[in-house]
């Protein structure tokens, strides 16, 4: 049976060995792409390819987003196959080679930007490209057939995979034509008018599998823990407890004679003990006494006194950095006629991926050979070059699917690592990560406090909204602060920051989990306060914004907000955006007040996220992101004491199980024709505050610092 | 040391140490990598496989006790993925990430093969020592009912 491989690598190996077929190749960034014959391939240089077509009729198309599970590998190869009119059914997916002068893509789409696959942005950043290169492959064809056939290829139609001559009634299929087709001195930029007409897209917008499902339910989707090389050996790493000590081995002597064990590697940050099998260098890991010198900055680190130096700081004189500001603020908000407060609060998070980090590493002479599931491959190859002093095509990186990524594995630490014993020992190596590692040096979802306050006019409007974010992590605290779609004539929103020397990072959604939780709990109680409905509310807040109030009212309708709901539960209501994408969510709670545990029943969530390439998947994404956020809300809580992370597995960091699922999640999309948008973190952001507000309207108590964990609840109940 | 035992329907001799273990055995010793490792310590299932017809955690099972046993993997569950787990695994299209599936599924497979016909409670009973974490708990649950329906 078919078996999924990794990718080859570096293209010009992968070509080299390919036969009986031609690969379409687009030469630079920007420049139109042109038809290769295999053997005209061995000169080439430095180019690469979007897809390749044999002569049976198998296109190949190149994935040029990392997979870790959002499904875009599929996605990005429908919208090329869309405009290629390329047979589906044909269609064979291969990760792209690390060349983001090629792959890779800017912030605002444009070509040759960077392959890092972050934000829910493959599908939104490669969309018009896509499209484009498709087309472009679709007219190389058609201008091969045109000449062969002695037709203008203006006469020419395809229909999946298949080229056809309506005035003469000739067909043929796409892999015939490998046969003869030339390279054409260019293929020019397709125009927009052109291109598909969306409503005779076949894939664009329809359902279709996943690529990588079939591989996923027998085993043989390869992760780069599954990787094996001749010679490989084993490492396990003891890194440092509290971030920025050093380690000095106590237990050097018995460490190195256990059988089995063949070498240490001192690191800045760790030891190293490379072994000829797993569970010796898992067993010498555990065995290896270390002491931790220094005193850095996050030795003075305790979690649960962070937000009182964040409360001080929010009172100080100091301004941190604005992230929106309109009217005035200072002006207005002392004269409003009504003040309302509130503070929210949110522990660390850790990412928790499936897949602990590993990484295979093979360090040459004057190369390096790498197998890695990373979001970030051209990131990787650069670090890991750069580290080396090699030049960037001397490293070799073979990108992996991704037991989970979720922002951690757009870090290339434990790549680096792995280069580091693989150099020192000469050998190629598999590192491995425990759970243990993987969580305790986590790189975690910043802790913050949030204060908001609100001002209310004499006409009982929200006249001033001031929203201060205090906590650590810099840039990772402001993301979705902003309420750009909510119409209050004065706004401050500010971001500041403590830096506590420990390790943060994006984890799904990033700053916007957080901060949507409180901005759409604070908007609760606001209503509440003003004994306004919750949809109300917002439906006022937002009513100059007709695509997010489809999206709140969409949600409302589905879930026939305002009906009556069975007793001892209750709903709660919010929006949020993110990636561009439009996401509101209803959900329905129960309590129970013994033990303070949360059962959430039901979640309705509608989502807006412009044209959709894959539905199915599109709403899978949001139910996956709504039930991992659902689990970051109820359970998920890193403490430090004394800058040391307080938790290790997952029986103290439960993450959520299928008992604690909801019943039902009911999804939809509203259709659009805008541009797409991200939808692989949608979901996410408006979990906290749908919880907190049911919990408010069945209880009347007020749940304000994630997780709410059932002894917060119970603490809360009692209060 | 020696060991053997059957392996997918195939006796297999390995050569290792005294301590080795099940998990890193079936995927370091036999390159068999569909079993995977998510925390060492019994509480995820990524390393379920089965042992004389048992679902077991790999990664907390001694390499000593499965001699002259029979161990199952995701590998051995078909030779053509036409179980009829991973057949509507397929059509409900449950993996994500995907990392965390073969112990799903060799999960569910122990599940049907003593019950075929459990209820939603019971499902959720026995498939909740393996974590997921894209979130695919609620497609897990439609594949096994479906399946169910179908034994
Ligand atoms: S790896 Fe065995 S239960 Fe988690
Ligand atoms: S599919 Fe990713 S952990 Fe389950």
């Amino acid at each position: 049976m078919e078996k999924q491989l990794e990718s080859q690598g570096l293209s010009r190996r992968k070509f080299l060995k390919v036969g009986g077929g031609i690969t379409f190749l687009v030469t630079a960034v920007g420049l139109p792409a042109l038809v290769f014959k295999k053997g005209e391939l061995a000169e080439s240089k430095q180019i690469s390819a979007w897809v390749h077509l044999s002569s049976d009729g198998t296109v190949t198309i190149y994935n040029p987003a990392s997979e870790m599970g959002q499904g875009t590998m599929t996605a990005l190869a429908a919208i090329f196959a869309e405009e290629m009119d390329a047979d589906w059914s044909k269609v064979k997916i291969e990760n792209a080679p690390v060349e983001p002068e090629i792959y890779g893509i800017g912030w605002g789409g444009e070509r040759g930007g960077s392959m890092l696959t972050v934000g829910s942005r493959s599908v939104s950043g490669h969309f018009n490209n896509l499209r484009q290169s498709g087309a472009q492959a679709r007219y190389a064809l058609l201008s091969a057939v045109a000449e062969k056939w002695g037709v203008d290829r203006k006469e020419l139609k395809t229909d999946s995979g298949l080229v056809f001559h309506p005035k003469s009634n000739k067909k043929i299929t796409y892999g015939e034509i490998v046969e003869f087709v030339k390279i054409p001195e260019s293929v020019p930029e397709i125009p927009d008018s052109d291109l598909k007409n969306p409503k005779d897209f076949k894939l664009i917008g329809r359902d279709y599998q996943r690529y990588d499902v079939p591989f996923k339910v027998d085993g043989s989707a390869i992760y780069s823990g599954d990787i094996h090389v001749p010679g490989m050996v084993y490492a396990a790493i003891v890194r440092s407890p509290v971030n920025g000590t050093q380690p000095e081995l106590k237990n050097e002597t018995a460490i190195r004679g256990i059988k089995g064990v063949l070498n240490l590697v001192s690191l800045e940050h760790g030891i190293g003990v490379v072994a000829s099998n797993m569970e010796t260098a898992l067993k010498a890991k555990a065995m290896m006494e270390i002491t931790w010198n220094g005193d850095p900055k996050a030795k003075s680190h305790n979690s649960q006194d962070a937000y009182e130096e964040y409360e001080a700081l929010s009172k100080s004189s100091q301004t941190g950095s604005i992230v929106a500001q309109s009217g005035d603020l200072n002006r207005e908000l002392p004269k409003a006629q009504k003040t309302i407060r509130a503070d929210y609060k949110n522990d660390y998070i850790y990412h928790a991926q499936m897949e602990p980090l590993n990484a295979v590493a093979h360090v040459k002479a004057d190369s390096a050979e790498l197998w890695v599931g990373t979001q970030a491959a051209d990131g990787t190859r650069n670090d890991v070059a750069n580290h080396l002093g090699l030049d960037f095509k001397a490293v070799n990186l073979h990108t992996c699917y991704l037991g989970g990524g979720f922002g951690r594995r757009s870090m290339t630490d434990f790549v680096i690592e792995a280069v580091d014993i693989s150099k020192a020992v000469n050998l190629p190596v598999k590192l491995q990560w425990t759970r243990e590692d993987d969580l305790q040096y986590g790189a975690f979802r910043p802790i913050s406090l949030q204060k908001l306050e609100a001002g209310i006019d004499q006409n009982g409007n929200i006249n001033s909204w001031k929203h201060v974010v205090v906590g650590t992590g810099g840039g990772l605290l402001g993301s979705g602060a902003d309420i750009p779609f909510y119409d209050i004539p004065n706004k401050l929103i500010e971001v500041r920051n403590i830096d506590h020397g420990v390790r943060t990072k994006h984890w799904r959604a990033v700053g916007h989990g957080p901060n949507k939780f409180a901005i759409e709990t604070f908007v609760d109680e606001i209503a509440l306060e003003q004994k306004k409905d919750p949809y109300q509310l917002r439906r006022e807040l937002m009513k100059n914004h007709p695509r997010e109030l489809a999206v709140l009212d969409k949600v409302a309708d589905m879930a026939k907000w305002g009906s009556s709901v069975p007793e001892g539960r209750a709903r709660g209501i919010a929006f949020a955006e993110r990636s561009g994408s439009l996401a509101a969510g209803i959900c329905e709670i129960s309590v129970d007040r013994s033990t303070g545990k949360i059962k959430v029943h039901n979640i309705w969530g509608s989502l807006d996220g412009g044209v959709v390439v894959h539905p199915a998947n599109a709403k899978y994404q949001m139910e996956g992101s709504l039930v991992m956020g659902l689990s970051s809300v109820l359970f998920e809580s890193i403490t430090f004491k004394e800058g040391q992370v307080e938790q290790s597995n997952f029986y103290d960091y439960p993450i959520l199980r299928m008992e604690d699922a909801p019943e039902e999640i009911m999804l939809e999309i509203i259709p659009s024709t805008e541009k797409p948008t991200g939808i692989g973190e949608a979901g996410l952001p408006f979990m906290g505050a749908i919880i907190s507000n049911a919990f408010a309207a069945l209880t009347g108590k007020r749940l304000r610092h994630m997780p709410f964990t059932p002894e917060k609840v119970l603490e809360v109940l009692a209060s | 040391m020696q060991y053997s035992f059957i392996l997918n329907e195939k006796p297999v001799q390995v050569t290792a140490e005294e301590d080795a273990n099940l998990l890193w055995t079936l995927r370091e010793r036999l390159k068999l990598t569909g079993t995977k490792f998510g925390c060492g310590v019994s509480l995820c299932g990524a390393c379920t496989v089965h042992l004389d017809g048992k679902p077991v955690k790999s990664c907390i099972t001694p390499l000593s006790q499965a001699v002259g046993k029979k161990v199952t993997t995701i590998e051995g569950l078909s030779e053509d993925r036409s179980h009829p787990l991973q057949v509507a695994w397929i059509e409900e299209q449950v993996p994500q990430c995907g990392y965390c599936q073969s112990g799903q599924i060799m999960q569910a497979a122990a599940l049907l093969a003593e019950n075929p016909n459990p209820n939603r409670e019971e499902i959720i009973k026995h498939m909740n020592g393996v974590l997921c974490r894209c979130g695919t708990y609620l497609r897990i649950l439609k594949a096994i009912e479906k399946t169910a329906q179908k034994v």
